[in-house]
Formats: structure tokens, C-alpha cells, sequence
């Protein structure tokens, strides 16, 4: 079963695939803004959904690598990349749908808004986070920054899908409304929390200095 | 130069500078006729504010549930002259927290809800308490259209034609006391036809209220249908508030309750969040919500998505005749 996945994610038609299945939902939503199938508010629809793709291709992102480890399938490392621009794509489409629906593209309304509205300020935030890492995506970026200061730098991502659930919660607040934060933020922290756990066994790996003590393998 | 003086009367020297009663008339054939959509959507909408402001014209109803006995109302500002938001918007963009938080909820469950037999409860300090059954409400006053704008808290507002009489038609029947200052609103809270109740979003039943002042403005609509017809059930049947000035949370949905008190009462949002949700909640664009700005709205299914978002009037535009109602008052403290 593990060797056929595994067939199935190195066969050269799996990127293709993965990129038409990411980008599905936003056809959908051009085709549904423009056969008018969004219902009576297609700006507040519109607005949602890309928040809402940007945080699922956020959690396809940190599922990449617990998948990876647990169920052994070193070929999905190579549709980390993807995904991650993917996230970037919806959280750029999401900003711009707010920027352009909510705030007709006018800057000085925009700068305002942000300025006085925690939840928007998160969010903003972490699309500007995010652009740095969408920008060094690229193996020659890779090899210029040095494998290690990339990694570092990538590890922004955490923060960023703390601040994402954040502005998803503050937003809901509003109406007292945490069923779908809660699922978001249940997957997000267990994403999170598996990387600890190797963190911390690592870290118990690498000194084991304790005079005594037994490293079980 | 003629000066015409009051002494002149109403009177016309000439018989030709008098209309024609055939042409008055068939003009006001031609902006039927126009706003009934047979000449071009633009034109359309002029037409049917042309017709409207003659206050003799009603919004054709959809045919959809059983209609009412309505006539036009003469009430300054019961009829804004703006086209009325589409029948399907105004069904299928609800909120209705009892049916879910999602706003084609209440479209998709409130099928459920059980309006006959309905009766309302009075209580408090009035002198004439008991249950009022819903036939009885139906025949209390003479049901009006009123077209109103709504706007809701979360930036987004509509023109409704409403059904109804106003609440102060209610208000005297039962007669409150001296010491009644407000009046507080339950809205039905039953588990077994709606799905939502029970959950933590909100302290069940939904309770909204007034200061008796304003439950007593005329504008303020004891509604029980919209589009000429009965209610629909995800827009708040069989009765209903609709208090155009305040934000449309405020105008509590399926009233089972209605409550003389000389206390303010503790209402739904206000105690979820009494940092957001205000008492008053007048509709402000000079007062912001903590988490979003109430300078602007949308209003549905006219401002395309392209558009930028108007500007939000102070009392929702109904000033001039709310106005007085806060003569004094702070309202960034009020809110």
C-alpha cells in the first residue's frame, strides 16, 4: 500500500495534478462570481472563501511533513513548495478581495483600517510575513541563502498560522461564533504540537549526557 | 410685476395653465405601468419611486405565501424612496441565530418553525396583561406597508417593504403604567424546531428591547409581513419587530413575549458582549463597532461587487423624525 502511494506521488503526472486540484477552488469561485451562484452578498462570499482556502492550504502545508515522517512517504516533500504558494496565492486573493470590495483600492481608507482594526492588522500581518518566504521559494534562493538561514526563515510559517487562527477567531468573535476556529485551530496546534514533540526528542538524542542515562532506539 | 398674495386664493387666471385630468391620469398610468418592468430596469426603479411617492401604490406582492389587507402608510419616513431589495435576498439573507449562524441558515431550516397556533404573552407593569392570540394581533389596527431601510450591524443593509402597524398601537391597547420605562421583547427559544438554540453563541431566548419612548415612536413596526404577504418564517414569523433607526439585531424575531418594565433590560448581545452591542445600538457611521467600522455599508444585491460601499446615515436616516429621541444625549456613551 505504502510502496503504491508512493508510485503514485513520484509519477510525473502527481504535480500536475496536485496544481489543478489547488487551484479548482479558485475557478469555482471566478465561476461562481460570475454566474451570479454566490448569493445575495457575492463580496462578503468572496471575501470568506479565499480567507478560508488560504487557511485549509495553510494546514495541507503543515501536513506535509508529519505526513511524511509518520506514514513513510518521502515523495511528498516535493509538494511542499506548491502548496505553500498556494497558501500565499489565497492569502494574496483574500487581501485583495478585502482591499477591493470592502475598501475600493483606496490606500489612506485601507492604512486607516488597518491601523484601527486588531483582527485586520493580524491578518495583514501575516500575508507580509508570508511574502518574504513566498519570495525565497526558488532553488536558486535556496542555495543563496544557505540551507540553514532558509530554514530558519521558513520557519516563520509557525507564527504565521498562529496570527491566521487569531485573525479567524477575532473575526468570529464579533458574533460569538468559535465551532469553525476551533476545527482550524485543532489541526493547526496538533501540526504544531507533532513538530514539538520531535523537537524535544531530537534535542534528547542529541546530548546524551546524562551519566546513566539509556537512549532506547 | 402681479404679486400674488395668500388673499388670492387658490386660483388659476387662465384655464389652459390647468393639467388635464386625462393627462395627470395617464401619467400616472405610464410610471405604473414603467415600474411594473415593462420599459428598462433603470428606468424601472425611477418609476416605481415615482409611483410610490404618489402613496398610493404597493410593492407587488411575489404570490409566494397568503397575502394581507395592506394600504400605504402616511407616516413621514414610513416609505424611503429607494427600491426595495429583492424579494429572494430578503428571504435567503437572514439572520437568525435560533437557525444557525450562517446566513442561508435560516432559509434552509426555519421550515421547521411552528407559527399557529401563536399567541403573545403581555407582562409587567401594564394594567391590561394576559395572551394576546395571533388572530387577535392581526386585527388590533389596520396593517400598513411601511418601506423601510435596514441595516445591520455587520455593514450590510437592505429596503424592506414591511407589513404591520406600529407597536404603539399594541402599547395603548394594553395600557402600561406609570412606571413602565421599558419594554423588553423574548423571541421564541424551542430546541425541538430550532436547531440553533441550545448552543453557547447566545443566552437563550433571544431578548431585545426599548425605552418605552421608543417602543411608542410610530415608526416603530410590530410587523407581520413583508412583499405584502405574510412573513416568512426565517424573516421572524408570525410577529415580529422592525425598529428602522437601531441596527436590525435590535428588531427581535418571532416575539412569543412582550415585557413592561421600569429596569433596562439585560438584552442578547448586550450580554455576550456588552463592549460591541450597546443598549441603544443606534445606527451610527460616527460610532465604530470595536472590531469593524460603521461608516459604510453595502447595500445587497445594488452595490456590485465592484462598487465602493456608501456612506451610512446617522439614525440610519430617519433623524428627522428620531432625532429627538437622544436630544442630549452622548451617543459614543450610548451606544
Amino acid at each position: 500500500m505504502r510502496t503504491f502511494v508512493n508510485q503514485c506521488l513520484s509519477s510525473r503526472f502527481a504535480k500536475p495534478v496536485a496544481f489543478v486540484l489547488a487551484l479548482l477552488p479558485f475557478v469555482w469561485l471566478v465561476g461562481a462570481a460570475a454566474l451570479d451562484w454566490l448569493g445575495a452578498n457575492p463580496a462578503e462570499a468572496l471575501e470568506r472563501r479565499t480567507g478560508d482556502w488560504a487557511l485549509r492550504m495553510l494546514c495541507v502545508v503543515l501536513a506535509i511533513t508529519p505526513l511524511r515522517v509518520m506514514a513513510g512517504l518521502p515523495t511528498l516533500a516535493k509538494f511542499r513548495r506548491m502548496a505553500g504558494l498556494f497558501m500565499y496565492f489565497y492569502a494574496v486573493l483574500h487581501l485583495l478581495a478585502y482591499s477591493w470590495f470592502d475598501m475600493g483600492f483606496d490606500l489612506a481608507d485601507i492604512a486607516k483600517d488597518i491601523a484601527k482594526r486588531p483582527f485586520i492588522l493580524v491578518g495583514f500581518t501575516a500575508v507580509v510575513l508570508l511574502t518574504p518566504l513566498a519570495l525565497t521559494s526558488f532553488n536558486r534562493a535556496i542555495r543563496a541563502l544557505g540551507g540553514r538561514t532558509w530554514q530558519m526563515l521558513h520557519r516563520l510559517v509557525y507564527a504565521i498560522a498562529l496570527l491566521a487562527v487569531v485573525h479567524f477567531f477575532w473575526m468570529r468573535a464579533g458574533k460569538h461564533n468559535f465551532a469553525e476556529v476551533a476545527v482550524y485551530a485543532a489541526i493547526l496546534a496538533s501540526l504544531l504540537g507533532w513538530r514539538l514533540v520531535q523537537f524535544v526528542k531530537k534535542k534528547a538524542l542529541q546530548t546524551p549526557s546524562m551519566p546513566g542515562r539509556q537512549l532506547q532506539k | 410685476m402681479l404679486i400674488k398674495t395668500n388673499g388670492n386664493g387658490f386660483n388659476h387666471p387662465v384655464a389652459s395653465d390647468i393639467t388635464e385630468r386625462a393627462h395627470y391620469e395617464n401619467r400616472r398610468a405610464l410610471l405604473k405601468l414603467m415600474a411594473s418592468g415593462a420599459v428598462g430596469a433603470g428606468l424601472a426603479g425611477w418609476a416605481a419611486r415615482q409611483a410610490l411617492a404618489q402613496g398610493t401604490d404597493l410593492v407587488q406582492p411575489p404570490g409566494k405565501l397568503p397575502a394581507l389587507a395592506v394600504r400605504p402608510s402616511k407616516l413621514a419616513g414610513a416609505a424611503v424612496m429607494e427600491k426595495p431589495t429583492a424579494y429572494k435576498d430578503v428571504i435567503g439573507y437572514n439572520n437568525f441565530y435560533e437557525f444557525g449562524t450562517d446566513k442561508a441558515d435560516p432559509a434552509a431550516h426555519a421550515h421547521t418553525l411552528k407559527t399557529s397556533p401563536w399567541s403573545v404573552e403581555i407582562e409587567g407593569l401594564v394594567k391590561k396583561p394576559g395572551k394576546l392570540g395571533l388572530e387577535e394581533l392581526l386585527k388590533l389596527s389596520p396593517m400598513e406597508e411601511r418601506i423601510y431601510r435596514l441595516r445591520c450591524v455587520e455593514g450590510w443593509s437592505m429596503v424592506i417593504p414591511w407589513v404591520g402597524y406600529s407597536l404603539a398601537d399594541l402599547i395603548k391597547h394594553v395600557e402600561p403604567l406609570g412606571n413602565a420605562k421599558f419594554v423588553e421583547f423574548v423571541s421564541l427559544a424551542d430546541p425541538k424546531t430550532m436547531p440553533f438554540v441550545g448552543s453557547r453563541v447566545l443566552d437563550w431566548p433571544y431578548v431585545e428591547g426599548l425605552r418605552l419612548d421608543e417602543a411608542m415612536h410610530p415608526l416603530t413596526l410590530l410587523a407581520f409581513g413583508l412583499y405584502g404577504e405574510v412573513l416568512p418564517n426565517q424573516n421572524g414569523a408570525p410577529v415580529r419587530l422592525v425598529v428602522p433607526w437601531k441596527y436590525g439585531f435590535k428588531s427581535g424575531k418571532s416575539i412569543v413575549k412582550i415585557r413592561f418594565t421600569d429596569k433596562m433590560p439585560a438584552t442578547a448581545w448586550n450580554k455576550a458582549a456588552a463592549n460591541e452591542y450597546g443598549f441603544y445600538s443606534n445606527v451610527n457611521p460616527n460610532v465604530d463597532h470595536p472590531r469593524w467600522s460603521q461608516a459604510t455599508e453595502r447595500r445587497i444585491g445594488e452595490d456590485g461587487l465592484f462598487a465602493k460601499k456608501r456612506k451610512t446615515l446617522v439614525f440610519n436616516g430617519y433623524e428627522a423624525q428620531v432625532g429627538q429621541l437622544y436630544a442630549g444625549m452622548d451617543l459614543k456613551k450610548f451606544y
